[in-house]
């Protein structure tokens, strides 16, 4: 998907706008996107962020590329995600847990109820009278723990637990100059 | 006339009798594949060496060579297909790289790096099957198994004990272990078998040297598998051991 850098036909490059989120991730990919350093200022004159961590915007609105971070793990993960798609030209998961489910799918073969009953009731160390957390703003967690591409369409994966800065500098780059974005050796990571 | 056949349009000689494999790793090219290995008999069943010969499909570690066969191997078409095959088999079990202490040196891992799978694509299958650490020596991980049998036909055809078999149908395949018990404990298997070096991801992994090589050193972080053709399909060399 080629993404449209001109405000139309001889206008001048506007920045393209770009979201991003952690949901059932640990935020290493953020971490690891910073990790490409200096080169962040030369990648703002191309870019601004919209609902990001970077900016604490709360809501997406449209944009032309969505960063995705971490599996879906709760319901709120669910909305999240779907306003990103809804807003974003381009959705990309970057991570192993965006792309396959990561550590937190590291629960699927188990009941959820089982788990929930063995951390806050039956395991050790538990203050006298724990129970299941029920506070309504808590979002429910789901039985299992999906990659995003269960849950929404998604156009790109960068996989990697996580992603390299470089790998993710290349993979971005790549895709702002309209080409189709291609991982040497060595940048190409499951882990 | 030479006894050659054409691999992507470069002549690959061969002797009487040998597989198209067989032939093209012994001229350094390479297939990708999963279930093959030199020391063993081709089992044909992780498909990922199929090729195209004269247009049509054929496993290439089963078909003999012949003379003027014209052998489609690195087509785009084939590795979109062995992606597919890859991406099957990443779903079917439980392949989570970052904890797997194998990675880099995982054969399944550097073959989908090789043919640039990005996503698993499919829905997880995300199978509950516990772990055997019973055994002193050795640990076995079924999380990860691909069914290719080389520990199968290591244990029963190198080291004559018949420790491992393939149960079940369908989706239901899994390897077991051939004791009463199930455990590989309760068998002779011993940490110096064939079979205990020969697994090509981390099913079967001996005990406390999984980080003597570290993460980033490891064969295929040194070079990608499609270059290691050769050093790791040596005959007598462990999968993921090639120094």
């Amino acid at each position: 998907m080629r993404i449209e850098t001109t405000n139309g036909a001889g206008g001048a490059p506007r920045k393209l706008k770009v979201a991003t989120v952690s949901l059932a991730g640990c935020f290493g990919c953020h971490m690891s996107f910073l990790d490409i350093d200096e080169r962040i200022l030369p990648l703002l004159e191309l870019i601004e962020f919209d609902r990001s961590p970077l900016t604490d915007i709360k809501h997406c609105g449209p944009c032309d590329i969505g960063l995705i971070e971490g599996g879906v793990c709760n319901a709120e993960n669910v909305h999240v995600l779907r306003e990103f798609r809804a807003n974003c030209k381009v959705l990309i998961a970057l991570g192993a847990c965006a792309v396959n489910g990561g550590l937190p799918a590291q629960r699927n073969h188990l009941e959820l109820a089982d788990i929930l009953q063995e951390v806050y009731r039956t395991g050790h160390g538990l203050a006298e009278g724990s129970r299941i957390p029920d506070d309504p703003e808590l979002p429910l967690p789901l039985n299992q723990v999906h990659p995003v591409h269960e849950v929404v369409r998604i156009d790109y994966f960068l996989p990697g637990c996580p992603p390299s800065g470089d790998a993710i500098w290349a993979f971005l780059t790549q895709l702002i100059e309209g080409k189709a974005p291609r991982l040497a050796h060595g940048q190409l990571h499951y882990d | 006339m030479n006894d050659s056949f054409l691999l992507d349009g470069e002549d690959i000689p061969f002797t009487p009798g040998q597989t198209v494999m067989q032939a093209a790793a012994a001229a350094g090219k390479y297939i990708p594949h999963l279930c093959w290995h030199p020391d063993f008999a081709a089992h044909g069943s992780c498909k990922l060496c199929t090729v195209k010969i004269g247009g049509r499909f054929a496993t290439s570690c089963t078909v003999r060579a012949a003379a003027g066969q014209e052998v489609e191997n690195r087509t785009d078409e084939l590795d979109a297909k062995r992606r597919t095959l890859l991406q099957l088999l990443f779903v079917e079990g439980n392949h989570f790289c970052p904890s797997c202490e194998k990675s880099g040196d995982c054969a399944l891992q550097a073959t989908a790096y090789e043919m640039g799978m990005l996503t698993p694509h499919f829905d997880h299958f995300y199978p509950d099957r516990p772990v055997d650490a019973s055994h002193l020596e050795v640990l076995l991980e079924f999380n990860r198994c691909i069914l290719c049998e080389l520990c199968v036909r290591a244990s029963r055809d190198v080291d004559g004990k018949n420790v491992f078999a393939l149960a079940g149908r369908g989706t239901r395949s899994h390897l077991v272990v051939n004791s009463d018990t199930g455990r590989l404990a309760d068998t002779d298997f011993a940490a110096t078998d064939r079979a205990a070096a020969v697994c090509p991801v981390g099913v079967i992994l001996k005990k406390r040297v999984g980080f003597a090589v570290p993460i980033g050193q490891r064969t295929y972080d040194r070079q990608p598998i499609s270059a290691s053709m050769g050093a790791n399909d040596k005959a007598g060399a462990g999968i993921g051991e090639a120094g």
